[in-house]
């Protein structure tokens, strides 16, 4: 063949001198306007850089060779291999019961009626019977509330049940409690340890900011969350325990000591949570809300110095950032439910209420809370997993949440990277696809993505950063010879 | 140190490859497949049931026992060495147990003409090689640790490669194999498919990769459609649970997208365990393609600093072969490995006094004259 073809690609003006073009597998390549221009009128000459360049990213092809369509073929299979196999995630939630009453919760009930709002045992193993039809090579489950440790004999019984289940149908199982700590005793400790349990909890930041967004009986939230970690990293692994954190209105000032406390406190990573438009939330939205934009002038604040940190030897992972660097800089697949094409509800993650109602998300259960059971699948005590796994509200969610076929996204640049959020966009429009130039969830994104690329592009210090991110060992190369 | 050695012989009528030894063995069938090493004319046992005499000094005489000698450069054999001996008196030592870098050069002829080939292939038939390295696999030490094949092109054999591949598995199930391979034939995926069947425990296969795109590296190689051959091959290799090194030789061709390829490696090939960056040595063919290929190291330290720090960030090791430590960025120092061969390393007059003297893989012994500028004993 004479001259060269293009092969199929996505661009936006990044700059004024340069165009970002994107591939069907998330490689991209600045190329200056010109360029870009010519290339796409097919006149670039073949002894330029930029056209050797464009061609071994595969944006075009000049030969009949096989190579550029069995690798583009292969990379988009492997983004695409959080698809095969299935539901992976299993969320229990086994008490809808908690001792704190924080502002933002979205559905827990500060309440004594354990036969109310506990998941019963014989839920529980009809729960488990669902997870265990998941074709998924490794199975998760995690069990949290409300606070899951208020109904410990059923997080003991998921355990040790799932455990042995596990171990006789040969297949891979990991736990993770969610758990603000507070009621952490010795004996839940030694069970954790034996069945290797991770813990997830809650930080938000200094202990003021923590226990005004976190009141409890005592207001000594702060102090049991972290004498909980202490005393979860002593029997556990200092590995095993993790925290996350939500911002509310009062974060909004204060991103460098919120993320200092994680540094104080010997976590390696953090994850800049905006609060959820769900629940409570909604309506305590008057006091904690705040617009998409302040949330994301607080994140580039608080990645800042985040990059600093790391840069300075010491390694604080932001969990959003490192999600997206993975779509964008690795050929890897990433298991993120709410940021993926077609959206991981249900097909990715799924949620068992106390009462065997089966959602999509927890975001969904949040909404049928709100009492709109838009995204009930079924019920574990009524349903049969076909009924639940391949009904059609589940055939709706993922239908709709392909991003690839959603005004706005099917063109966007940076589609390979980003995904779609149906319960998010339903919560907050009434209607599970996304209007693009409204949505909060795509300014976010884009926001972001676009915040990285120029990290990467002009900073070499958070460059570097970024990739020791993605590699197990812990400090920047840069830092190595130092 | 020298592998061969023209030697007087008498009563040899064809090879005969047997293993060395200095002692007097009680085992019959031992003695059968052993060389009885002598000093001089005088001999430890009765030497009419081995299979011949190899002597240094004077040449006992023993009617009907095959016999090479006069030999001096390999006068260092030992016990468990493999020699091979032919009818006009060509002693090759094949195995030296001592050695941590033997390998089986499985044939001389290739399916490609790398512009800097150390070994310049030829193109008669040399199949009929295959018996000597089944014999060959069979007389080493299994307590060998590690074994390279290498050619030429050891692929060219095909099912002989496997079965050669096979026969290491039965006999050296805790030898580790390094093949050093083009990788071209693995584009017929069935060969990739029978390789990963015969599940060797410990297998890498050394591929060499020379650009991010078709025509630089099929001009470094010579051969039009090795790019797409070694990259589907190397997919159909991963597809079948053989593991893969990568080797990138550095030289003025492959140094101005170095970068790029590293990030294609990263983006393409991420199954592959390690990547090795390859000094040029100044052996075979290189002379003739000089002034296409040569650039100073020292003209190259930022790029390379810039290929290996995307492949480590890609979760994959790098090294550094055929580099003086005084040459490299100080970085990329503790990437730098000692070259594969234990007796062709020189050293420099300017390396009098070098700190680093022990670690330096030095100079090949035919590379001193063209060097880079920048040699100078470290602090
Ligand atoms: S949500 Fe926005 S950033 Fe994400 S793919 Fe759609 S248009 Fe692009
Ligand atoms: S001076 Fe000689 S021994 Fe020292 S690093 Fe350089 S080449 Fe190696």
């Amino acid at each position: 063949m004479s001259g060269y073809r293009l092969l199929p690609f996505r661009f936006l003006r990044f700059d004024d001198a340069r165009t970002l073009a994107v591939n069907e597998a998330g490689e991209f390549l600045f190329v200056a306007h010109d360029d870009f221009a010519r290339f796409v009128r097919r006149e670039l000459s073949p002894n330029t850089d930029v056209y050797l360049d464009l061609k071994a990213k595969h944006f075009l092809f000049d030969s009949d060779s096989a190579v550029p369509f069995e690798l583009l073929a292969t990379k988009i299979r492997t983004k695409k291999s959080f698809l095969g196999g299935f539901t992976s995630l299993h969320l229990f939630v086994v008490s809808l019961r908690c001792e704190h009453s924080c502002s933002y919760c979205q559905v827990s009930r500060v309440s004594s009626d354990r036969t109310r709002y506990d998941m019963s045992e014989e839920t529980a193993r009809r729960a488990l019977d669902l997870v265990f039809r998941s074709p998924a090579p490794l199975l998760k489950i995690e069990l949290q509330g409300g606070e899951p440790l208020l109904n410990f004999e059923r997080v003991r019984q998921i355990i040790v049940d799932a455990r042995e289940r596990a171990e006789r149908e040969r297949r891979a199982i990991e736990f993770v409690v969610t758990t603000n700590l507070a009621l952490l005793d010795d004996a839940m400790l030694a069970f954790f340890r034996e069945y290797g349990v991770c813990l997830s909890t809650s930080l938000d930041g200094p202990a003021a900011l923590h226990d005004a967004n976190r009141p409890r009986p005592g207001n000594d939230s702060h102090a049991r969350t972290l004498d909980g970690v202490r005393r979860a990293r002593e029997a556990l692994g200092p590995d095993r325990v993790a925290a996350l954190m939500t911002t509310t209105r009062a974060s909004l000032q204060m991103p460098e000591e919120i993320v200092d406390e994680y540094v104080r406190h010997g976590f390696t990573s953090i994850f800049l949570r905006p609060l959820s438009p769900y629940g409570f939330a909604l309506r305590s939205a008057r006091a904690n809300g705040y617009t998409t934009r302040e949330f994301l002038d607080f994140y580039v604040r608080a990645l800042d110095r985040i990059i600093a940190i790391n840069a300075a030897g010491t390694r604080l992972v932001e969990s959003y950032a490192q999600l997206l660097l993975t779509r964008m800089l690795t050929p890897f697949a990433t298991g993120y439910v709410d940021l993926q094409s077609p959206a991981g509800a249900g097909i990715g993650a799924v949620v068992y209420n106390y009462d065997g109602d089966v959602y999509a998300s927890d975001e969904a259960r949040m909404l049928a809370e709100m009492h709109d059971r838009r995204f009930l699948l079924g019920n574990a005590h009524r349903d049969r997993y076909e009924t639940i796994f391949g009904g059609a509200t589940l055939r709706t969610i993922v239908e709709s949440s392909v991003a690839e076929s959603i005004l706005g996204c099917a063109d966007c640049a940076f589609l390979p990277w980003c995904g779609a959020d149906p319960v998010y966009h339903y919560a907050t429009t009434g209607d599970l696809v996304p209007h693009v130039p409204t949505s909060a969830f795509h300014e976010k994104n884009f926001f972001l993505i676009r915040h990285l690329l120029s990290l990467l592009e002009r900073d070499t210090t958070a460059r570097d950063v970024f990739w020791s991110w993605l590699r197990e060992e812990a400090v920047p190369l840069q830092a190595e010879v130092a | 140190m020298k592998l061969h050695e023209l030697a007087r012989v008498s009563g040899v009528e064809r090879t005969l490859i047997g293993r060395v030894t200095r002692t007097p063995l009680a085992d019959a069938r031992a003695r059968a497949d052993a060389w009885l090493l002598v000093d001089d004319s005088v001999l430890p046992c009765d030497p009419r049931d081995y299979l011949g005499i190899l002597a240094i000094g004077e040449p006992p005489h023993v009617e009907n026992v095959p016999l090479a000698h006069g030999l001096r450069q390999l006068a260092y054999l030992d016990d468990g060495d493999v020699v091979a001996v032919d009818p006009f008196g060509n002693v090759r030592a094949l195995y030296r147990r001592a050695s941590q870098h033997n390998f089986i050069l499985v044939t001389e002829q290739c399916n490609s003409l790398c512009l800097m080939c150390s070994q310049p292939p030829k193109a008669h038939d040399d199949s009929d090689r295959l018996v000597e390295h089944f014999r060959h696999i069979d007389l080493i030490d299994p307590a060998t640790a590690e074994l390279g094949i290498t050619g030429g092109e050891p692929t060219l054999f095909r099912d002989g490669f496997l079965a050669l591949i096979a026969r290491c598995k039965e006999r050296l199930p805790s030898t580790a194999l390094h093949v050093l391979t083009n990788g071209r034939l693995f584009y017929y995926r069935r060969f990739a498919e029978k390789l990963g069947a015969i599940a060797h425990p410990d297998l890498v296969l050394g591929i060499p990769l020379y650009s991010d795109v078709d025509t630089l590296h099929d001009h470094i190689v010579q051969a039009r459609g090795a790019f797409e051959e070694t990259v589907l091959g190397l997919h159909h290799l991963d597809r079948y649970g053989v593991r893969i090194e990568l080797r990138v030789v550095l030289h003025a061709l492959t140094i101005p997208r170095l970068g790029r390829l590293a990030e294609f490696i990263a983006r393409n090939l991420p199954f592959a365990a390690h990547v090795a960056f390859m000094g040029l040595e100044m052996v075979g063919l290189v002379h003739q393609h000089l002034d296409e290929l040569w650039i100073d190291p020292a003209d190259y330290q930022r790029e390379l600093v810039d290929a290996t720090s995307i492949i480590r960030n890609a979760g994959m090791s790098a090294s550094v072969y055929n580099h003086q430590l005084c040459v490299l960025a100080p970085r990329l120092r503790p990437l730098a490995r000692k070259s594969i061969s234990d007796w062709k390393n020189v050293y420099l007059p300017q390396c009098n006094g070098c700190s680093t003297l022990g670690a330096c893989g030095g100079f090949f012994q035919s590379g001193t004259k063209i060097r880079s500028r920048a040699i100078q004993a470290l602090a």
